[in-house]
């Protein structure tokens, strides 16, 4: 059972399409700018290119479903507006992505945990009523099938290898638990859309969410997970004091140059 | 000093061809490793369907008919085509 | 490009020519010579070998260093697609020292080794990867020169007289100029946007022309170990021939742009049909191949970071598949 978040429902179907866009591609967006944060710094060569691979993917998501945000939205802001433009107060990515790589423990668990849960929302997003949406998923959701069983392999192989990569991903994983229950949240703006066909139950995915993740805990000799309480806030723009940080670079360029094309 | 991962050799089956060509090679600890890193290095422009990474006595095959996951992330990958940047004619030697 | 201090001996003696089998040697040179490949398997002189292991791995060194100017970038770049198209490039980057080192260990070496050669020193990689990127237009001038130069010495290597190089190369060579026009572009745009991004651009240019004609390598004159490389086809073309030609088609493309190439004696000679350009500062040159690039030490430091940092990794995977086959064996 997941409780309705406290935010305003939106009045209009834009509008509620509107946010729901910009929560699929600041996840997509806020993940693939700390994956980029890998590139040249991964622990094997082969490592790298699987990472930067992520990232790109995920970026292309971003750009997709920023673009229909725009469009829903009818402000004339497109993906680069939205991504470069609004502060954190604004932004709609689930806590989990925007937390700090770590090491390539935390990096692993983070993926996993965030990719068998995409995999699942893209998997039945592919039947949304809205078009657009449902097309995109259907493309994302190979890319992310893909990302779901890499970082699953590799869950396996740090859990189930030395003690000390067993440690790490003990603690890789520790730090990620409080923020799984926001990503199956549904408040009243998914719930409406839900009602039209278009937005997915988050709620039936997690049953099987958590018979995957005790699968490969299992395989990995990892503890049964210990969901402490959950932190959430993601969703109606209060993060955690990581996206400010993650934010400041990314958007400094045109912040700094308002008028310029690049 | 830590030891090097093994090395696998990559053979990949292009759309069309006929046999298996060998593309070069990957470091790996095991096999599973070895085909994804071959994906990722040596299909990153679409530029296969099957893939076959070996290792001294071991020959390991993907299965086309389960390439969707594996292949199908490059289609939309237009970035790398040259042709998708608009150089003027004028200028030359790019 | 990749051959900076080829003529230092290494610590290991080599087998002197002299003391090899002059048929074997004869045979050998007759194959070069009739523009064949020579493959691992087949008999070569130590001196071939150490050679090339030497300059193949200098160049998969170049490019693994070479991600970290531009990965410097990732993370700010001014537009989704701007960051897509990075993060393709230095991928490429990644993937072209994959089939480098690869190439590289069919000559009995090992990526280990040739891995620590570089975090202790010993191994070279191209100088330009000595010099900071400090605004995006940074990027720009790296894919449009660096990469520019770079394909210059690259096209020719797909003859190269060994296999595994010269099949590289075809491979480095298709991907290459999908960033040299991402890198123009970029220019393109900033040369004709505000003021500010037009000095953004003009400045890059000022930093980065002058080390990338250095990229070629010292002048003829002063490279006495080449005659050998060309005889053996891993030096296809002298680095004078090609710093010239890298000159004469560069600086039509600064015109497009409407920047200034930062070189006043830079003039069009009619009688030669290429241009004059001034003198490289070849102090400064040799002081980066020394190592003592602005940053040669934040280079190092980084690959030796992610090497070291990531042991556990790589341990890691190989303890679980020594334990997954004893699994399988009990």
């Amino acid at each position: 059972m997941t409780p309705a978040l406290s935010s305003t429902a939106p009045a209009t179907r834009d509008e509620a399409l509107f946010e729901y866009a910009l929560r699929l591609g600041d996840d997509s967006l806020i993940l693939g700018q700390r994956l980029g944060e890998w590139c040249g710094h991964a622990p094997a060569l082969e490592v790298d290119l699987s990472l930067t691979n992520f990232a790109l993917d995920l970026v292309g998501q971003a750009i997709l479903f920023l673009d229909i945000a725009g469009t829903a939205e009818g402000k004339g802001r497109d993906a680069d507006r939205l991504a470069f433009h609004r502060d954190v107060l604004a932004f709609r990515n689930c806590l989990l992505v925007e937390q700090p790589n770590g090491d390539f423990a935390r990096t692993m668990a983070r993926q996993f945990l965030f990719s068998n849960m995409q995999v699942a929302l893209f998997d039945a997003l592919t039947h949304s009523t809205e078009p657009r949406l449902a097309e995109i998923a259907a493309k994302a959701v190979k890319e992310v099938r893909y990302h779901a069983e890499l970082s699953a392999g590799w869950v396996i192989r740090l859990g189930d290898g030395t003690d000390e990569s067993h440690s790490r991903m003990v603690d890789g994983f520790d730090w990620c638990w409080r923020f799984v229950e926001e990503m199956f949240d549904m408040d009243e703006t998914e719930l409406t859309l839900m009602r039209d066909g278009i937005a997915v139950d988050r709620a039936t995915l997690r049953a099987g969410f958590d018979a995957r993740v005790e699968e490969v805990l299992r395989q990995a000799t990892l503890p049964v997970p210990a969901y402490p309480r959950a932190v959430r806030g993601g969703r109606r723009g209060h993060h955690s004091e990581h996206l400010g940080h993650l934010l400041a670079p990314m958007q400094y360029l045109p912040r700094t140059y308002p008028d310029a094309v690049w | 000093m830590s030891r090097d991962w093994p090395l696998w050799e990559v053979f990949i089956r292009s759309k069309g061809g006929l046999s298996h060509k060998h593309v070069g090679s990957v470091h790996a600890p095991d096999s599973e490793l070895a085909l994804r890193h071959a994906r990722d290095v040596y299909t990153r422009r679409q530029e296969g369907i099957s893939l076959w990474v070996v290792r001294s006595s071991d020959i390991v095959a993907s299965d086309p008919a389960q390439d969707g996951p594996m292949f199908e992330p490059a289609e939309s990958k237009v970035y790398r085509h040259p042709t998708f940047y608009e150089i003027p004619d004028v200028v030359t030697h790019i | 490009m990749y051959t900076t201090e080829l003529g230092k001996t290494d610590a290991k003696a080599a087998t002197p020519i002299s003391a090899e089998d002059p048929a074997l040697i004869a045979a050998f040179e007759a194959r070069v010579a009739a523009d064949e490949f020579i493959e691992p398997k087949d008999w070569m002189p130590e001196a071939y070998r150490r050679t090339l292991v030497r300059q193949i791995s200098q160049h998969a060194h170049s490019e693994i260093v070479g991600m970290l100017p531009e990965g410097n970038w990732i993370s700010r770049a001014p537009s989704l697609r701007r960051k897509a198209v990075l993060l393709a490039k230095v991928q490429d980057e990644a993937g072209h020292g994959l089939y480098l080192y690869c190439a590289a260990e069919t000559l009995g070496t090992s990526r280990d080794q040739m891995i620590e050669a570089l975090h202790a020193g010993k191994a070279k990689y191209s100088t330009i990867f000595n010099y900071p990127t400090l605004t995006w237009a940074d990027i720009g001038a790296i894919g449009w020169l660096v990469d520019g130069a770079a394909i210059m010495n690259q096209v020719p290597l797909q003859r190269t007289s060994y296999g595994p190089y010269a099949r590289a190369m075809v491979k480095v060579c298709k991907e290459e100029s999908f960033h040299q026009r991402q890198g123009y572009e970029i220019m393109i745009a900033m040369a004709n946007g505000t003021p500010e991004q037009r000095a953004m651009a003009q400045d890059a240019l000022n930093r980065w022309w002058w080390p990338s004609l250095m990229m070629f390598g010292p002048p003829d004159e002063n490279s006495p170990n080449s005659a050998q490389s060309f005889r053996w086809r891993i030096k296809r073309d002298s680095n004078d021939e090609l710093r010239q030609k890298f000159v004469d088609i560069s600086v039509p493309q600064a015109e497009f742009l409407g920047l200034t190439v930062p070189d006043p004696d830079l003039v069009w000679n009619e009688a030669r049909g290429a241009y004059d350009f001034g003198a490289v500062d070849w102090e400064e040159f040799y002081a980066v191949v020394r190592g003592e690039g602005p940053v040669a030490k934040e280079r190092m430091k980084a690959r030796r970071a992610a090497w070291d940092e990531g042991a556990w990794v790589r341990e890691a995977a190989d303890a679980h598949e020594a334990k997954r086959v004893a699994r399988l064996a009990a």
